[in-house]
C-alpha cells in the first residue's frame, strides 16, 4: 500500500492504495465517484475519461501512483443538476444520449476537444468532432446527436470564455 | 492486474539500479500499451520503474540538422512541438494520428519504439528517416534496433533515453488505419534524406518494420508519387490476417508510398 494525495473537483483527497491501483478504481471504488464509468478491458472505449492537469486521459490506463499530486476533473465536478455544464445542457437538449453509458467520458472528451480547439485558435468543425472522438465508443445513440451537442456547446463556451475576458 | 512495486527515480542511474534491483523490472512510461496488458494479465513485472519522473527525458531539441526528442515526450506534445513542425513535419503528422486523444496525451515515442509493434506508427518514422535510439548506456541505429515482431536491440534492462532524427529534404507518412484500433494496417513513411531515399514500411510484414528496396530504388531516380506507379506491388514477406490480405496489403503499401511522397 502507498499514501495517493490528489486534489478532485477542488478538494483534496488522501488514500492507501496498492501500487496496481488503476485510477478508475481509485475514483469508483475508493472516492466513491462513480460518474467514471468503466466499459472495456482493452483501453479502447473512452467512457472512463477524466482530466488531469487540464488533459484529458483514460482513468482505466493509468496508475492512481503516478499521478500523485495532480489536479483532477470528473464528470462531477463540471457542473451539477441545478447548473449544468454548457456541455452537459448540449448533451440534454439534442439528446445526445441514449442508456447514457458513454455519456461521461463524452462530456469529458468534449470539453476537453472545445479547449485544446480553443487554445490552438482552430475551428472545431462537424468533421473535426468526429475525429477528436475517436477514442469514445457510443454503443447506441449513432454518434449525430452526440456531434451536434459537442457543436453547439463549443459556440456556448467560446461565448461565455469571451464574456468572461 | 497482478501486484507489481512502483518506483519514481528521477535520474537515469537510479531507474537502472530499481531495474537490475528487480526480479522482474520493467520500464512504464506512459502506460498505453504496457497497462492494458497488465490487464489481461500478458504481463506480470515485479516492478515498475516510471521514467516520466526523470530529468531530462521530455522535450524536444532541434541542433544541427537534427531534432532529438525525449523517450518519455508525449505523442501530442511530438504533433505540436514547433520544432517538430519547422523540421520534420512528416513526423509531427504522424504523432498526431497515433490512435485517440486520451492515448496522445499518455503515451510516449520511447515506449512506442521499444515495444516494437508490428503496426505501430513510430516505428516508420525511426526506421524512414534513419534516426539513432540513444539509451542508457550507447547509441543503435534505426537499422540495428528493429529485429522484427516486438523484437529489438535492446538488452535486459536497457532504458531508450532519447531518440535522434537527422532532418531530412524531404519526409512524409501516409496509413491505412484499422478502422477500430487506429493501429496500421499498413504505413508508410518516406524520406529524401540528401543522401538517398528511405521508405519503411510498418503493420504490412510479417516481421514488423522493413524497408522497402523497390520502393527506394524507384525514388531514389526520381521523388514523384509518377515513381511508384511502375513498382510492382510485392507480396514476399506480407502478413496476411482478418483484416488484410498478403495481396491487398502489397497494393496498399504501394498506394500509401504515393500518398506519403505528396504528403512530404
Ligand atoms: C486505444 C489505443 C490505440 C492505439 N493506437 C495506436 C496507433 O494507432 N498507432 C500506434 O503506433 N500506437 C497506438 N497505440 C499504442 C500507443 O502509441 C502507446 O503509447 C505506445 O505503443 C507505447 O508507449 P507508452 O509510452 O504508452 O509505453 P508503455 O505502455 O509505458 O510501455 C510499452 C513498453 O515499452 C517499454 N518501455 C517504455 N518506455 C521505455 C524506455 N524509455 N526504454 C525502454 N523500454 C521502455 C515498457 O517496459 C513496455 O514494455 C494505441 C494504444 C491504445 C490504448
Ligand atoms: S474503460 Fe477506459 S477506455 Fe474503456
Ligand atoms: S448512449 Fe449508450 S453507449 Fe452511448
Amino acid at each position: 500500500m502507498t499514501n495517493v494525495s490528489m486534489t478532485v473537483n477542488g478538494k483534496s483527497v488522501s488514500c492507501d492504495v496498492s501500487e496496481t491501483t488503476l485510477l478508475s478504481e481509485f475514483l469508483r471504488e475508493d472516492l466513491r465517484l462513480t460518474g467514471t464509468h468503466v466499459g472495456c478491458d482493452t483501453s479502447q472505449c473512452g467512457a472512463c475519461v477524466v482530466h488531469v492537469d487540464g488533459k484529458a486521459i483514460k482513468s482505466c490506463t493509468a496508475l492512481a501512483v503516478s499521478l500523485n499530486g495532480s489536479d483532477l476533473t470528473t464528470v462531477e465536478g463540471v457542473g451539477s443538476a441545478s447548473n449544468l455544464h454548457p456541455m452537459q445542457a448540449a448533451f440534454k437538449k439534442h439528446h445526445g444520449l441514449q442508456c447514457g453509458f458513454c455519456t461521461p467520458g463524452m462530456i469529458m472528451a468534449g470539453i476537453d476537444m472545445v479547449e485544446r480547439y480553443h487554445a490552438a485558435g482552430q475551428e472545431l468543425t462537424a468533421e473535426a468532432i468526429r475525429h477528436e472522438l475517436e477514442g469514445n465508443i457510443c454503443r447506441c445513440t449513432g454518434y449525430h446527436n452526440i456531434v451536434k451537442a459537442i457543436e453547439e456547446a463549443a459556440g456556448t463556451m467560446a461565448g461565455q470564455k469571451q464574456a468572461a475576458e | 492486474m497482478y501486484d507489481a512495486k512502483y518506483h519514481k527515480p528521477s535520474s537515469v542511474a537510479d531507474a537502472v539500479a530499481a531495474l537490475s534491483g528487480a526480479e522482474e523490472g520493467k520500464v512504464l512510461s506512459g502506460g498505453q500499451t504496457l497497462i492494458p496488458t497488465m490487464k489481461q494479465h500478458l504481463a506480470a513485472p515485479s516492478d515498475l520503474v516510471d521514467v516520466r519522473g526523470i530529468d531530462g527525458m521530455s522535450g524536444v531539441t532541434a541542433a544541427d540538422g537534427t531534432v532529438t526528442i525525449g523517450a518519455a515526450t508525449t505523442h501530442a506534445d511530438v504533433a505540436s512541438n514547433a520544432d517538430v513542425l519547422a523540421h520534420l513535419p512528416g513526423l509531427a503528422c504522424l504523432a498526431g494520428g497515433i490512435g485517440d486523444p486520451a492515448v496522445r496525451a499518455m503515451g510516449t515515442i520511447g515506449g512506442s519504439v521499444a515495444n516494437n509493434d508490428p503496426a505501430a506508427d513510430y516505428p516508420a518514422a525511426v526506421l524512414g528517416l534513419g534516426a539513432t535510439v540513444v539509451t542508457d548506456k550507447r547509441e543503435i541505429a534505426a537499422d540495428d534496433f528493429f529485429q522484427g515482431m516486438f523484437t529489438t536491440a535492446l538488452d535486459e534492462g536497457e532504458i531508450i533515453t532519447a531518440i535522434r532524427f537527422p532532418v531530412a529534404k524531404k519526409a512524409g507518412y501516409a496509413k491505412l488505419p484499422n478502422p477500430a484500433s487506429r493501429y496500421a494496417i499498413a504505413g508508410v513513411f518516406v524520406a529524401d534524406t540528401g543522401a538517398g531515399v528511405r521508405v519503411a514500411v510498418t503493420g504490412a510484414g510479417e516481421d514488423g518494420v522493413h524497408r522497402n528496396a523497390a520502393l527506394e530504388a524507384a525514388l531514389g531516380g526520381d521523388f514523384s508519387a509518377d515513381a511508384v506507379e511502375g513498382v510492382a506491388a510485392n507480396e514476399d514477406g506480407m502478413m496476411a490476417d482478418i483484416h488484410a490480405s498478403a495481396a491487398y496489403r502489397a497494393h496498399v503499401v504501394n498506394v500509401l508510398a504515393k500518398r506519403a511522397v505528396q504528403a512530404s
